[in-house]
């Protein structure tokens, strides 16, 4: 019996299938829980690649309930390349439609905060502006000033408590409030941090990564919350290295 | 096909170790009997970041065998263009001191499923691969070593043995070997062969690299040994006899250490390494 | 607000990034950015087996959800959020809906 990659891979996720004819021992006999040791290296690799790769939403339902869920997606979606350090890109839209788990609304911006944090954390090399640098610039020209970021900053929206339901679970922080944030997450050498982004913060940024002048963007973030500070998040990203040039629209 | 100068000959005949991001600051201040690194080709594959600073570093100071786990060689499907220009991005930016990657399957359909899944060795099988070998060597521009499997099963269709197997693809395609001592223990043991006998037939002047590693016990279905090969505790005595016995064929080779699952901290790690150091100090040059 | 006053704005917002910014300023030590950190690594290691107990195919599947209320969500509350919703933050509903 030839026995081609496509009933191999069939039987591999699915457990429920009858393992290939042609696969056996020494004396011909059928594999059996030999097959079965290929199912379970493809099952719990990928299981653990996703509670690596997802370490706040294996704490925040439980390792138990993780690895439910996960041998379910990785079934459903196995990695399409070889590059582990991005798998699992379709998890929170998974997750967003997995019955068992609507009610933890939250779940989905958490998988897309751990998603943007494993992709800054691999993001190019960029090197930021000199600190005083926005410094040099005349003052009444700052309003023209338009930057560029590295490629390592990332911006996320959430209707949830993003920012603190991270930091209660990764860094003992307090228990979340019911408040919307947005994120921001830059990395100042190698390592990403996560921020809570000032009110009006996501707006502004969103202006900036388009291109438009800090003025502008001062405009936008003021509109989007009247107590905008944009000393806050110009603070936030010159702390996290994330300007990496600045040029001063004609 | 390349020419077949063994460029491979290049690592040093020491102990190397698969490097793993908690031993670096312990590599830089002191490798001890640690001569050269192998690295996973896949988790360099990113633009920028950590991973790849620290081994830019360590590159400075040691010898670099980059081994890939994910290109699927045996696939029946052709080869990941993407992940072959990855690969000849990677090689290029590094010029490690060599490459090698496994006779085994990982991805088909677009599915990349983490694990080197088993071939049947047939001619079909060869002629595959060695296109396959042909394909990765002229991208990459250089030699590469294939690395035997561990096997927890047979092949029906199955006509040539697996030394015989790997022999024909170098012949044909000019690759190098690369021997797992440890794989070649769990396979005999899981198929019921002797492992010497394996040792004998495999072509060891093609090999230019030798692999260590732990295993774990389980059982088929008929309550015999079925090893698997889980790179997740110390190399059993039984595996170290084996690698003497090779190495008094093969002569002196560059033999690594792997630890992939719970990864132990530097001196234990150390201490596999200083065996092997040893296991090499008694072979004649 | 006039331009000349947004100007100000956006000059005092400079300022005042800055001088936080030297403030917090950190040493610059090459060495450090060596050190071991793992989060947002996903390393790749395709190859070593695992007899991990209890992870095979079947359970993994159906009659595998022994759901235990085991995560730091059941401490959290996050009432009323964008759809209105009243969310909880417990496992309880985990043992409806089940794949079969």
């Amino acid at each position: 019996m030839i026995v081609s990659q496509t009933e191999f891979r069939g039987a591999l996720l699915d457990g429920a299938r009858e393992r290939p004819i042609g696969l056996v021992d020494e004396k011909g006999r059928a594999a059996g829980r030999r097959f079965d040791v290929y199912r379970n290296n493809v099952a719990v690799s990928l299981t653990e690649a996703l509670s690596q790769g997802f370490p706040t939403i294996a704490k925040l339902i439980g390792e138990e309930n993780f690895n439910a869920v996960a041998g379910i997606f990785l079934r459903q979606s196995p990695p399409a390349s070889p590059l582990m350090m991005h798998y699992g890109a379709g998890f929170p839209e998974f997750l967003e439609g997995f019955a068992p788990l609507q009610h933890l609304g939250y779940l989905a911006d958490v998988a897309r905060l751990e998603l943007a944090l494993r992709r800054s954390y691999h993001a190019a090399d960029a090197t930021p502006i000199a600190p005083d640098a926005l410094g040099e610039i005349d003052p009444m020209q700052l309003g023209n000033v338009v930057m560029t970021f590295a490629p390592a900053v990332e911006l996320l929206h959430s209707p949830w408590p993003l920012h603190a339901i991270w930091a209660y679970n990764m860094q003992g922080g307090p228990k979340p409030q019911a408040v919307a944030q947005d994120v921001l997450i830059t990395r100042a050498e190698f390592d990403p941090m996560p921020y809570a982004l000032p009110a009006g913060g996501l707006a502004a940024m969103t202006a900036l990564t388009a291109g438009n002048p800090l003025g502008e963007a001062a405009a936008i973030g003021a509109n989007s919350a009247p107590d905008f500070d944009l000393g806050a998040l110009l603070a936030l990203l010159l702390q996290g290295n994330a300007i990496t040039s600045i040029s001063i629209t004609p | 096909m390349l020419d077949d100068t063994p460029r491979f000959a290049k690592l040093p005949n020491r102990p190397g170790v698969g490097y793993k991001p908690q031993h670096y600051s312990d590599l830089i201040s002191d490798a001890g009997d640690v001569g050269w690194l192998e690295i996973h080709a896949e988790n360099y594959m990113g633009s920028g970041g950590r991973p790849l600073a620290q081994l830019r570093h360590l590159a400075e100071r040691f010898p670099i065998s980059v081994h890939g786990v994910g290109l699927s060689i045996g696939g029946e499907g052709a080869l990941d263009p993407e992940h072959l220009a990855r690969l000849q991005h990677l090689v290029d930016w590094l010029n490690p001191t060599v490459f090698s990657e496994h006779l085994a399957w990982s991805t088909h359909d677009g599915a990349f499923l983490n694990d080197l899944l088993p071939l049947p060795y047939t001619q079909a099988t060869l002629t595959r691969v060695a296109d396959h070998i042909d394909q990765l060597q002229n991208a990459i521009g250089r030699q590469m070593m294939l690395e035997n499997p561990s096997s927890y099963l047979a092949f029906e269709e199955s006509t040539w043995s697996e030394p015989d197997f790997l022999r024909e693809v170098a012949n044909r395609t000019g690759c190098g070997l690369l021997l797992d001592v440890n794989n070649v223990f769990v396979s005999a043991t899981n198929l019921h062969y002797d492992p010497k006998d394996y040792i004998s037939d495999y072509p060891l002047d093609k090999v230019g690299e030798i692999h260590l590693g732990g295993h774990d016990e389980d059982e088929d279905d008929h309550g015999r040994p079925l090893l698997i090969d889980s790179h997740g505790k110390a190399v059993v005595d039984p595996v170290w006899a084996l690698l003497d016995h090779t190495l008094a064929l093969s002569g002196p080779r560059p033999v690594l250490i792997e630890w992939d699952n719970d990864v132990p901290d530097w001196p234990e790690l150390h201490a596999e390494a200083s065996r092997a150091s040893t296991a090499l100090a008694k072979v004649p040059a | 607000m006039s331009n000349t006053v947004k100007t100000l704005a956006v000059a005092g917002a400079v300022a005042a990034a800055l001088s936080a910014h030297a403030t917090t300023a950190v040493a610059a030590e090459k060495e450090k950015c060596y050190g071991v950190s793992l989060a947002g690594q996903n390393d790749c290691a395709a190859g070593p087996g695992t007899t991990c107990a209890g992870s095979s195919t079947v359970d993994f599947q159906g009659n595998a959800w022994k759901l235990v209320d085991a995560g730091t969500c059941a401490d959290m509350e996050l009432p009323a959020m964008a759809d209105g919703k009243a969310r909880m933050g417990s496992l309880e509903a985990l043992d409806r809906d089940l794949p079969g």
